[in-house]
């Protein structure tokens, strides 16, 4: 069930940092919160060039009761989200909101392959250690540049052990997800986190071994896609508007503040109510959302526009206003 | 009171075995609604009864194959909890599930854990083995009751009530009279009562059907949360029946578990079950019957105490000598709440 969407002040307990580019920051929310389920997350509201905007991450433990720890990894081409979160420092005040669950662990598997990109480390880092110290048959696949890039390297090998396996990208160690995913139980599950690219090598891989989609979990915000952000330009015949969409902002948000009537849930490209026509396309636009189908995506006849953005081109978009 | 009066981390009766069958089933334990239902292969699930969507409950739509599909929208879930369908789109929201919640069908009923998955260990079961055996016999039952569950405990543990409620069908002075000797260790209190080289009562003495003096015992087993077993009966004296050997006497056990629903209010489930004379319908029927009009004298009590607490919610109990038992089995409630408060029922993975 959706949790009520009131927001509780918290308080920056401690910061240090996780792994490259990685911060890892311990709030007290002021309102007594449950301790998190492995695979929650908290949505913070940061400030980004002088505006509140909302942006999710995943609840990596609780260091003490009544606190929650996250990690955020430091984007140069993200939306600003992660410079705030990065200069945060003791003491520091922010609005947050209490632990939701959207990526639930099933604890009745025979099986289990959890897979992590990078920073989607932080929802798998709960889900691998509750799994391991129940005894249940878990492997933890984890890639990113190198070791230098992984956060809780040395909790996960401790408890692990031989279950936790590393890839690091810059030395050319490939993740081979059909041997990982064909090696499960009949009714295991996996779960993935991880930039775009890897959720759907995961979906393809998790397809070429004849698995049900439904034993298939991923998580995403939607803020990668297969392209770095750019700036682009949206056109709206319809009202006569001409909207530019900066590379560390969404097409909702510029047209919302364009004044453009919007109706939108999620903000991470899964419920599919910020989805509009596209009319022109002259080049590639980088769907990142998990709501339009795949045969969807390629004949591109429409953008959710919280999360999927144009590459190399302008867009020319319709809307439902009559 | 601050703080619910039962632990998450624990495992709670759902429903007998036999109510979980072809449809779907609401329950509420502790707090959470849930539907209960088999899978194709018999075993049993348990789902939040509210659809991830509007939440209407889910316990409202209808069960398909091993799928829950919901009566609103036709959102439908499969026993994993996870939503495979959604109208009106090519694809399914990646996040849309409701909670699962990890069950054990173990003695004739359904388990279900409430509090963090990863601690549901089955062996933690309350051990009611005697109600799913086939050399004993018995006959069941369950029914909400509008007081919080540890009323109920209250009342099985501090037999001293039978001679004021139940004057009029179980109650005497005798039972009352014999010394008896209360132990607790982690997880139990035992309340034991042996009565030796008596005349067997009239019921005892025609049931076991031998002449002579006989040793009665009465020992009654409180497992933590919410669970009460009374184990009753005799055997002719020097059998052995007090150093163990009941061989040559007769026994009746009264199961009972109480689930808390709300703190006001909880399901009671209880059997009695007994290892002689098996095979004797009327027997079990007329033990049962006998149960049943002693367990609706303590109902009315139950519940008129809750109403009471209710109209005085600046007031807190009094303890007397034989509540002992009583203050030891909420003793070892309060330090399993305690564990869990301030930081929910879940045990958080520490970081280096």
């Amino acid at each position: 069930m959706r949790q009520d969407g009131a927001w509780t002040t918290a308080t920056v307990k401690a910061v240090a940092d996780a792994a490259r580019d990685v911060r890892q920051i311990d709030l007290e929310p002021d309102m007594p919160v449950a301790r998190p389920e492995p695979g929650s997350h908290i949505d913070v509201i940061a400030q980004v060039h002088g505006r509140p905007e909302r942006r999710s991450y995943s609840v990596v433990a609780a260091p003490a009761p009544g606190q929650l720890r996250i990690a955020v990894k430091q984007l140069s081409d993200g939306r600003g989200g992660s410079t705030f979160m990065g200069r945060l420092t003791v003491g520091d005040q922010l609005l947050v909101s209490r632990p939701q669950h959207l990526f639930r662990l099933a604890y009745d598997a025979p099986g289990y392959v959890l897979v992590a990109g990078g920073i989607g480390i932080t929802p798998i880092y709960g889900m691998a250690l509750s799994l391991a110290r129940r005894g249940a048959p878990v492997r933890l696949l984890y890639t990113a540049r190198s070791t230098a890039d992984m956060p809780f390297l040395d909790k996960l090998r401790d408890v692990l052990g031989d279950a936790l396996e590393l890839f690091s990208s810059s030395q050319g160690q490939r993740l081979l997800l059909p041997d990982a995913f064909g090696g499960l139980p009949a009714d295991g599950l996996a779960y993935v986190c991880g930039p775009l690219r890897l959720q759907v090598a995961a979906r393809e891989a998790w397809e070429s071994v004849g698995r049900p989609a439904r034993l298939l979990r991923t998580e995403s915000f939607g803020s990668s896609g297969r392209f770095p952000a750019e700036a682009f330009t949206v056109r709206i015949p319809r009202l006569d508007k001409t909207v530019e969409v900066p590379s560390d902002r969404t097409i909702l948000d510029a047209l919302l503040e364009a004044g453009v009537p919007m109706i939108a849930d999620c903000l991470r490209g899964e419920c599919g109510l910020c989805v509009l026509p596209v009319l022109a396309a002259a080049g590639i636009v980088d769907h990142r959302d998990a709501f339009l189908s795949p045969a969807q995506q390629l004949e591109n006849a429409a953008i959710c526009t919280c999360v999927s953005r144009a590459v190399g081109c302008d867009l020319v978009l319709d809307t439902f206003d009559r | 009171m601050s703080g619910p009066s039962f632990p998450e981390n624990a495992w709670y009766a759902a429903a007998w075995a036999r109510h979980v069958a072809e449809d779907l089933l609401p329950r509420q334990v502790v707090d959470r609604k849930v539907v209960l239902y088999r899978r194709g292969d018999g075993r049993a699930v348990a789902l939040d009864d509210a659809c991830w969507h509007r939440l209407l409950p889910l316990s409202m739509g209808r069960l398909d194959g091993e799928d829950v599909v919901c009566g609103y929208h036709g959102l439908r879930y499969g026993p994993d909890g996870r939503c495979v369908f959604m109208p009106s789109q090519e694809t399914v929201n990646p996040s849309a599930h409701v909670r699962t919640y990890p069950v054990v069908e173990e003695h004739g009923m359904v388990w279900l854990w409430p509090g963090d998955p990863a601690l549901a260990d089955p062996a933690t079961v309350p051990d009611l083995s005697l109600a799913a055996r086939p050399d004993w016999a018995g006959r069941d039952r369950d029914y909400p009751l509008a007081c919080n569950y540890q009323l109920v405990v209250d009342n099985l543990l501090d037999l001293t009530h039978e001679t004021f409620v139940h004057a009029g069908s179980i109650g005497n002075a005798a039972v009352a009279e014999a010394p008896f000797e209360t132990t607790h260790s982690g997880r139990e209190v035992v309340l034991t009562r042996w009565m030796l080289g008596i005349e067997a009562p009239p019921f005892f003495a025609k049931h076991l059907g031998r002449p002579g003096p006989v040793d009665r015992w009465q020992i009654i087993r409180y497992q933590a949360p919410s669970t009460v077993t009374i184990d009753v009966g005799v055997a002719p004296t020097g059998t052995g029946a007090p150093d163990g050997d009941r061989s040559q006497g007769i026994t009746m056990q009264v199961l009972h578990t109480v689930t808390p629903s709300t703190e006001g209010t909880c399901r009671f489930f209880w059997k009695l079950v007994r290892n002689y004379s098996l095979e004797d319908q009327a027997l079990t029927d007329g033990l049962f019957a006998d149960s049943e009009s002693v367990l609706a004298e303590d109902r009315v009590v139950l519940e008129a105490q809750q109403h009471a607490l209710d109209d005085h919610p600046d007031k807190v109990f009094y303890n007397l000598n034989i509540d002992a038992a009583a203050m030891w089995a909420r003793q070892l409630v309060t330090a399993m709440t305690a564990a869990e408060s301030g930081s929910g029922s879940f045990a958080a993975p520490s970081v280096r």
